[in-house]
């Protein structure tokens, strides 16, 4: 067998991480810096009997992950900033009518056309508050090329699970740098395929929940013929302007996340036992923050780091049980202050929290973390 | 008694649909269920996919595989099926706002890939489920509630479009029209590609009431007597067909279907490696 | 620790972001570590570009380049973009039209790539590969079976003889240097 250790780039994990995960239809738009995904989707997918398509725009590409997914096949589409507003009105779509898709955004330099070709974190909040309304999210963020695969397979395997679509954050870093990976055997993958249902089609309830909060789901073109719409609706999939129902659909679809939150949320911590000090940084600037911390270390200074992998729903109850024995909090970010909001929220009031922000669309260094520690010590 | 056409095709219990007293809409919705039905194909294998307006109700009120997407997007969540499973029969309905302003995009690249979809716009000229504002297929120095003084905006010619844009089979009709209509559908189901139906509708409440129409009856009639056929109108006079309506099939040329040539990579990768 | 931080720049075109992926690849296959990452700007040709790679015996945190230990510079755009960050006993590597100040204790190697891949061997695009052997044949960065292994490994079939070609002029022209 040919040796699984190689040099791979971060996008390019990404495709192998969905088909491995069962991607079987990829529709998007160019942009950069996520257009490898497009290209090696398009290479790939029809030598696993999938489908690629370039669709005419970012929109259509969301639209058709949709369609295809309502049809039974697991979908994806990639994207950055520009092309991951556009997606927004459609990413509710895919909430309210629950349907499983996977979402990547390589975070580029914005607002608007911005930095193409370079690294930012500017979509974190809305990652989280992008589509209108209130919805619940589950995004992910990984920071090596390695953790593009394993987070892709799982962004997968949670929107078929929960019926819902799922966010893969990446950053221009993330998805252009290559890296020495080993992928594992496909025999070691857990791959989660979303529940269809086991009653007649005359007793299907295309939108009653079970217990876990997920309803079963048909694939078009198999005999259960039901209703999809984006429209507030009841059980039976058909529109509603009643007022309770409207109440109890919204808040199930919140609460389906929010009950399976210990499944979902996910982290790495190091060095966290003895830490006075916490780095608390994601995506491609958790790199920095680990050489960050071993510089300090050597020092003598007793540092740590936290880096949320799901960032929505966020660890909370992690972070609120070691802001209670830490002094400091510092949050690098390469935007102007998003996550550090959550931060703050949740434990503003338990420790001293410090931001590090930069919004030159480059990445932030070991070194001015470092210098910001010193300055705060 | 619903009929029995009704009673196979439509989701009896969800009727009486939302549209107002005098719409085309129900007309033209029963004239496609009477071309699926005389196209023998299995209910299962049909999915319906419809924008937002008006029209885009009527999936709803159909047992199918029904799909109501986000306004203007039904072409492209259309697409998703039939690449998923190119074995379902898939029927888009759409109105005119839906299709050629905020959705144009989808349409025009539907056509030019011949993916094969029916698409089918029930064009009223107006915006009705906003309240009557005016839309591309709109007549020039017509009023809508945003065109208080008259619209100056030239309107679309949907089949010319389509046709343009390169849908392999595209026809009019009008509501008045039923039976044309339903054969026109029934041809275009039978398309492998991509098929663009335009089905003339009425809205009696908003665009006939603001530009002075008359009753639905009075609509209805203007459809008869100004609508020509095709064929018909290759016999007259350019003077004699001066502000007529043309109807009938208007293109029919078929091509590779766009699934099917994708089908033939996967098909070819997959000898290569053997 | 062994741990080696490269930065190859040059104008786009120049082969230079597959430069980098060999040399990790090299790496990688003399058991190392490596983490290569680019920069670059809008255009597909022109302009100035870098190309990162750190090849470590240790496990790379942060990818990008702080202190280059090495620089290659091909073009005088981008010694001027790129050429700062080098450190004071860094070995510099610039194509001989390249007009480079000496500092500190840095080592600078000036040598006709260009005009090797161009007149010598008649074809531009192996421009990378002779630079490639060049750097190698200096620096020792990564083995010279590596760096031949993965050339071969990532070069257009048929091309494959050139390529051996353009390597052994890229290890001459540094041999007649040290």
């Amino acid at each position: 067998m040919k040796s699984r250790v190689r040099l791979m780039q971060g996008n390019e994990a990404c495709v192998e991480g969905a088909i491995a995960a069962g991607m079987r239809f990829y529709a998007g738009y160019p942009i950069t810096p996520s257009t490898e995904i497009a290209e090696l989707s398009a290479e790939k997918l029809p030598l696993v009997g999938g489908r690629f398509m370039q669709m005419e725009d970012e929109i259509g590409g969301m639209a058709a992950i949709i369609g295809a997914s309502l049809a039974g096949a697991k979908s994806m589409t990639a994207t950055s900033g520009p092309g991951f507003s556009l997606k927004q009105e459609n990413i509710g779509y895919a909430t309210i009518a629950e349907v499983p898709c996977v979402i990547v955004n390589v975070q580029r330099g914005g607002p608007s056309t911005g930095m193409p070709t370079s690294p930012a974190q500017g979509e974190i909040m809305q990652a989280r508050w992008g589509t209108h309304g209130d919805h619940p999210v589950i995004a992910l963020t990984p920071s090596s090329v390695r953790e593009t695969f394993d987070l892709t397979i799982k962004a997968f395997n949670m929107a078929e699970k929960y019926r819902t679509p799922v966010i893969l954050l990446m950053d221009e870093v993330i998805g252009h740098m290559r890296e020495k990976v080993q992928l594992p055997d496909p025999s070691e993958l857990e791959i989660v395929e979303r529940k269809r249902p086991d009653c007649s089609s005359e007793e299907y309830l295309p939108y009653k929940a079970d217990y876990d909060l997920v309803p079963p789901m048909a694939d078009f073109g198999t005999g259960y013929r039901y209703h999809v719409t984006g429209l507030v609706h009841d059980e039976t999939g058909f529109p509603s302007n009643n007022a309770e129902v409207a109440d109890k659909l919204i808040r199930r679809l919140s609460n389906k996340i929010e009950m399976h939150r210990d499944e979902i949320e996910s982290w790495e911590e190091e060095n966290t036992e003895d830490a006075e000090i916490i780095i608390l940084s994601y995506g491609c600037v958790a790199r920095a923050s680990k050489s960050a911390m071993n510089i300090l270390r050597s020092k003598g200074i007793k540092v740590g780091t936290f880096r949320p992998i799901s960032i929505w729903p966020f660890p909370e109850r992690r972070l609120r049980e070691l802001s209670l024995r830490v002094k400091t909090i510092v949050v690098p970010e390469m935007n102007l202050g998003q996550l550090v909001l959550e931060v703050e929220r949740i434990c503003g009031c338990n420790t001293i929290i410090e931001k590090l922000n930069k919004v030159s669309c480059e990445i932030i260094y070991p070194e001015e973390i470092v210098r910001k520690i010193e300055e705060v010590l | 008694m619903p009929s029995e056409l009704v009673e196979n095709y439509f989701r009896t219990e969800k009727l009486p649909q939302i549209w107002c007293p005098g719409c085309g809409h129900g007309t033209i919705t029963r004239s496609i269920v009477s071309a699926i039905d005389k196209s023998g194909l299995d209910k299962n294998k049909v999915c319906i996919v419809s924008g937002i307006g008006c029209s885009s109700r009527a999936p709803g009120y159909l047992d199918f595989n029904t799909l109501h997407t986000t306004h203007g997007r039904a072409l492209a969540f259309a697409t998703g099926i039939k690449m998923a499973k190119p074995d379902i029969n898939v029927i888009v309905i759409m109105g005119d706002g839906d299709s050629t302003a905020i959705g144009g995009n989808h349409l025009i690249h539907a056509c030019r890939r011949n993916i094969g979809i029916t698409a089918i716009v029930y064009n009223n000229s107006i915006y009705g489920m906003t309240g009557g504002q005016y839309s591309p297929t709109t007549p020039k120095y017509d009023k809508g509630t945003t065109a208080p003084y008259g619209n100056i905006d030239k309107a679309f010619d949907i089949c010319n479009l389509a046709a343009s844009a390169g849908a392999t089979y595209v026809g009019r009709a009008t509501a008045y029209h039923a039976n044309l209509l339903t054969s026109l559908v029934q041809n275009a189901l039978n398309n492998d590609g991509f098929s663009l139906i335009e089905a003339i509708s009425i809205c009696p409440t908003y665009y006939g009431r603001k530009n002075k129409r008359g009753t639905a009856v009075n609509m209805m009639e203007w459809q008869k007597n100004n609508a020509v056929n095709i064929s018909a109108a290759a016999k007259l006079s350019p003077e004699a067909l001066e502000g007529k309506l043309l109807i009938g099939e208007l293109k029919n040329s078929p091509e590779p279907e766009y699934t099917n040539e994708y089908q033939k990579i996967i098909d070819r990768l997959k000898k290569e490696r053997q | 620790m062994e741990r080696y931080e490269i930065r190859l720049s040059g104008s786009g075109g120049q082969g230079l972001l597959l430069g980098g992926i060999i040399l990790a690849e090299g790496a990688i296959s003399d058991g190392k570590n490596s983490v290569q990452t680019q920069s670059y700007g809008p255009e597909a040709r022109g302009g100035a570009s870098k190309s990162e790679v750190i090849i470590s015996s240790e496990e790379i945190d942060f990818p990008k380049v702080r202190n280059c230990d090495i620089l290659l510079s091909l073009t005088q755009k981008a010694y001027e973009k790129y050429g700062s960050g080098l450190k004071e006993d860094g070995i510099l590597i610039v194509d001989s039209s390249v007009s480079a100040i000496k500092s500190g204790n840095i080592k600078i190697y000036s040598v006709p790539i260009l005009d090797t891949a161009i007149k010598e061997l008649g074809k531009p695009m192996v421009t990378n590969i002779v630079a490639l052997g060049v750097l190698v044949e200096i620096t020792k960065v990564i083995s010279n079976e590596a760096l031949e292994k993965a050339v071969l490994d990532r070069v257009p079939k048929g091309t494959e003889d050139l390529n051996r070609k353009a390597l052994t002029k890229g290890y001459e022209l540094a041999r007649n240097l040290i």
